[in-house]
C-alpha cells in the first residue's frame, strides 16, 4: 500500500518526502482546497520547489482542489486545475462533479482522484466518475466498516485510498454543514471547518470557555487540557446529560488492521493533517512508513507494534485513538 | 411557484405516517417526496407501502417523488435504491451519487439537497443525465442562487428548502443510540420516542442542533417564508416544507396564501414564526451563519 502524506507547506512536504511518503498531497492558497487555513498551502513558486523536491526523491505529488466551485466564481476552480496541470503534478484530487467533468474534458491525460469530499461510499458512486470521467482512484469517507470497504473494492475498477491516521471526521465528508450553520463557513464552500477566526477563548468564573461563532463548545476546569473547538468534538447537553454528544476528541489510527486493509486490496493509506506542523508530519510519516513496511514484509505475522501506536498517540487529538467506523462497535 | 413537502425526516409510527399523508392529500401542495432518507433500519413502511402512498397522492392530484437514502453503506441499502430507481412510474429524488448513477439516463429525476449542486457546470451535467429538478444545497445564499439561476440550463426546475429543521450532517454513527448509551446494532428504535428529534443544547442552555439518528439537524427552524417574493423573482419553481409532527398544514397554508398574493411575505413570515420549533433562522440566505436570524 502506498503512503500518502499531507503537505500544508513546503517544510511539511519535505518532512513527508524525506521520511518515507510515497506521495504527498497539497493545495493552493485559496478556497479551492478543503484546508484553506491562514498561512498554509502553496503559491506557484512553492509548488514548483515542492514538486522538484518530491520528484527528485521519487515521490508523487497530488493536488487537492476539493471544495465545491462557487456559482459566479467558476474560473477560480478551473484556474486551479489548469495551474496544477501546468505545474506537472501527478494527480488532481477533486470532489465537484462539474469540475471533474471540466478536468476530464480539458485535460484528458491528467490522472484524477475522487476526493473524500465527494462522499462516494459505494461502488456505484465511484463508478459514476470512473466510467464517465476516467477517475482512477477514490478516497473513502470515514463512515464504512471494514467489510463495507471490502465490498466497495470488489465492486469498482478504481483504486481505493483510505484514511490511516489523523483527525477523525465523524460525519460523512462533503455532506457536513455544521460549521457553516454556526460560522457561515464550511468545507464544501470555503474549505474550512470551525474556522480559526470564529474561535474565541474566554476565561470566566466557570472556567476556560471555548467558543465558536459565539456558541459555547466546551468548558474546561483550570487543570483540564483544552482542545480546538470543533463542533463535533464539543460537550453538549442532550436529554439532561452533558457529554461528548457526537464524538470525543480522538484520532483515527488503523495500525491494528493494516494487514486486513492490505489483503482487502486497499491501494493507499492516507495521513490527515495539512494543518499540522512539519514536525508532526515527519513523525506521523516515519511511524506509518515503519508500520506499512512491517505489514508488507510479513502480513501473516504482523503484530501492531505498541511503541509505534504510542508514538502516534502522542501526536493524536485527545492523545487517544480509535478505528472509527471501520469497527462496527464505534458506530 | 409550486409547494413541495419534503420526505419525513423523523421516525414516526406507521399509523401516524399514513394519517399524515391522508391529510396531505387535501393540503395545497403540488409535489410530495416520499420515502426513508435517514436510516435504513426504520422500516415502519416498506418500498411497497411508499409506492402505494405515491399512487394515492397522484390520484389526489399531487406529483409524488420517491426519495432515496442519503448515506449508503450496506449492500442491502443499495438494493432498495435500485428498486426505487427502477420503479418506472414516479420520478426519484436521488440523494447521493449512487442513486444518480442508477437513475441516470432513465426517467427524469430530482437531484436532492445532499447531491452538492454548487455551480452551473454541475447543473449542465445533471441535465445531461436526465435531471428535471435540482434542490439547492442548504448552505447556499441568495447571491449564489442568483448566480445559479442566471446560468441555469433549459429544462431543469429549481427547488429551495423554505421551511423546517435543516438536515446539516450525516454519520455512520447513530447519535440517538449514543444518547441512550446503546449500540447502534441494538438501538431499539429509540428515535421513535422523538417525533421531531432530540434537542442538543450547549452547556449554557442554548439550543444548537437536533439529534435525529444518524442525522444532525439545525436546532432552529429555517424559514424563507419572508423571501417568497425574492424567490419568485429569482425564478425558483418549487419551495419545500419539511414535515413536522404539528403545524405542517398551517405553514403550507401560509405559503400558499403568500404565493397567491393573499398575504404579504412579511405578514406570512410573522404568522409562521409561532410554528417554528426552536425559533427561526435564515442566515444562509444572507451568506451568513445558518443559525442567524436576520432581516
Amino acid at each position: 500500500m502506498e503512503l500518502v502524506c499531507p503537505a500544508g507547506s513546503l517544510p511539511a512536504l519535505k518532512a513527508a518526502v524525506d521520511n518515507g511518503a510515497d506521495a504527498v498531497y497539497m493545495g493552493f492558497r485559496n478556497a479551492t482546497n478543503a484546508r484553506n487555513f491562514e498561512g498554509l498551502n502553496f503559491d506557484e513558486k512553492g509548488a514548483r520547489r515542492g514538486l522538484a523536491h518530491a520528484h527528485a526523491a521519487g515521490a508523487r505529488v497530488f493536488t487537492a482542489i476539493n471544495t465545491y466551485a462557487a456559482a459566479g466564481r467558476w474560473h477560480e476552480w478551473t484556474d486551479a486545475v489548469d495551474r496544477a496541470v501546468d505545474l506537472g503534478v501527478d494527480a488532481l484530487i477533486l470532489a465537484d462533479p462539474g469540475l471533474i467533468a471540466y478536468a476530464a474534458a480539458d485535460h484528458p491525460d491528467m490522472r484524477l482522484h475522487l476526493s473524500v469530499q465527494a462522499s462516494a461510499t459505494t461502488p456505484e458512486a465511484i463508478e459514476f466518475h470512473r466510467r464517465r470521467f476516467g477517475v482512477r482512484r477514490a478516497v473513502l469517507p470515514r463512515v464504512l466498516s471494514l467489510s463495507q470497504v471490502r465490498r466497495v473494492i470488489a465492486g469498482t475498477d478504481a483504486e481505493l485510498e483510505v484514511f490511516g491516521f489523523g483527525s477523525l471526521c465523524v460525519m460523512v465528508e462533503g455532506r457536513c454543514a455544521l460549521s457553516s450553520y454556526v460560522t457561515g463557513e464550511a468545507p464544501n464552500t470555503a474549505g474550512v471547518c470551525s474556522p480559526a477566526k470564529a474561535v474565541r477563548w474566554v476565561e470566566s468564573a466557570r472556567g476556560r470557555e471555548s467558543r465558536l461563532g459565539g456558541v459555547l463548545i466546551d468548558l474546561y476546569r483550570p487543570d483540564e487540557p483544552a482542545g480546538y473547538p470543533t463542533l463535533c468534538k464539543g460537550r453538549f447537553a442532550v436529554d439532561g446529560q452533558t457529554y461528548y454528544a457526537l464524538e470525543e476528541p480522538t484520532s483515527l489510527n488503523v495500525l491494528d488492521i493494516l494487514p486486513e486493509l492490505q489483503q482487502a486490496g486497499v491501494a493507499a493509506v492516507k495521513v490527515e493533517g495539512r494543518q499540522r506542523s512539519p514536525a508532526y508530519v515527519a513523525e506521523a510519516t516515519r511511524v506509518m512508513r515503519a508500520a506499512l513496511d512491517q505489514a508488507a514484509a510479513d502480513p501473516e505475522g504482523y503484530v501492531p507494534d505498541p511503541a509505534l501506536a504510542a508514538r502516534l498517540d502522542r501526536l493524536a487529538e485527545g492523545r487517544t485513538h480509535t478505528l472509527g467506523a471501520l469497527q462496527r462497535r464505534w458506530q | 411557484m409550486k409547494i413541495s413537502l419534503g420526505p419525513i425526516l423523523y421516525f414516526w409510527p406507521r399509523q401516524q405516517v399514513l394519517e399524515f399523508y391522508r391529510e396531505v392529500a387535501d393540503m395545497p401542495v403540488d409535489v410530495v417526496y416520499l420515502g426513508e432518507t435517514v436510516c435504513s433500519k426504520r422500516r415502519e413502511l416498506g418500498t411497497d407501502d411508499w409506492l402505494e402512498l405515491a399512487g394515492q397522492l397522484r390520484a389526489a392530484g399531487k406529483q409524488p417523488v420517491l426519495s432515496t437514502l442519503s448515506l449508503l453503506e450496506a449492500g442491502s441499502e443499495l438494493g432498495v435504491v435500485r428498486r426505487l430507481t427502477a420503479n418506472g412510474e414516479y420520478p426519484v429524488e436521488a440523494n447521493d451519487l449512487s442513486a444518480v448513477e442508477m437513475v441516470a439516463g432513465t426517467a427524469g429525476f430530482v437531484a436532492g439537497p445532499h447531491f452538492n449542486t454548487y455551480n452551473p457546470a454541475t447543473l449542465e451535467l445533471l441535465v445531461s443525465l436526465g435531471a428535471i429538478r435540482w434542490v439547492m444545497p442548504l448552505e447556499l445564499s441568495r447571491d449564489s442562487l442568483g448566480a445559479m439561476q442566471a446560468e441555469r440550463p433549459e429544462g431543469i426546475e429549481t427547488e429551495v428548502f423554505a421551511w423546517g429543521r435543516l438536515p446539516l450532517a450525516f454519520s455512520a454513527r447513530c447519535f440517538t443510540a449514543r444518547a441512550a448509551d446503546v449500540p447502534k446494532d441494538q438501538c431499539g428504535f429509540r428515535c421513535m420516542d422523538y417525533p421531531e428529534g432530540l434537542p442538543l443544547a450547549t452547556r449554557e442552555g442554548e439550543g444548537l442542533f437536533t439529534v435525529n439518528g444518524v442525522q444532525i439537524q439545525s436546532g432552529r427552524t429555517a424559514s424563507l417564508v419572508g423571501m417568497i417574493a425574492e424567490l419568485e423573482e429569482l425564478g425558483v419553481d418549487v419551495v419545500r416544507v419539511s414535515p413536522q409532527p404539528a403545524h405542517t398544514e398551517d405553514v403550507v397554508s401560509l405559503l400558499r396564501q403568500t404565493i397567491d398574493g393573499v398575504l404579504s411575505p412579511a405578514e406570512a413570515a410573522g404568522l409562521a414564526e409561532p410554528f417554528a420549533t426552536g425559533g427561526v433562522c435564515n442566515g444562509y440566505w444572507y451568506g451568513n451563519a445558518g443559525m442567524a436570524a436576520l432581516s
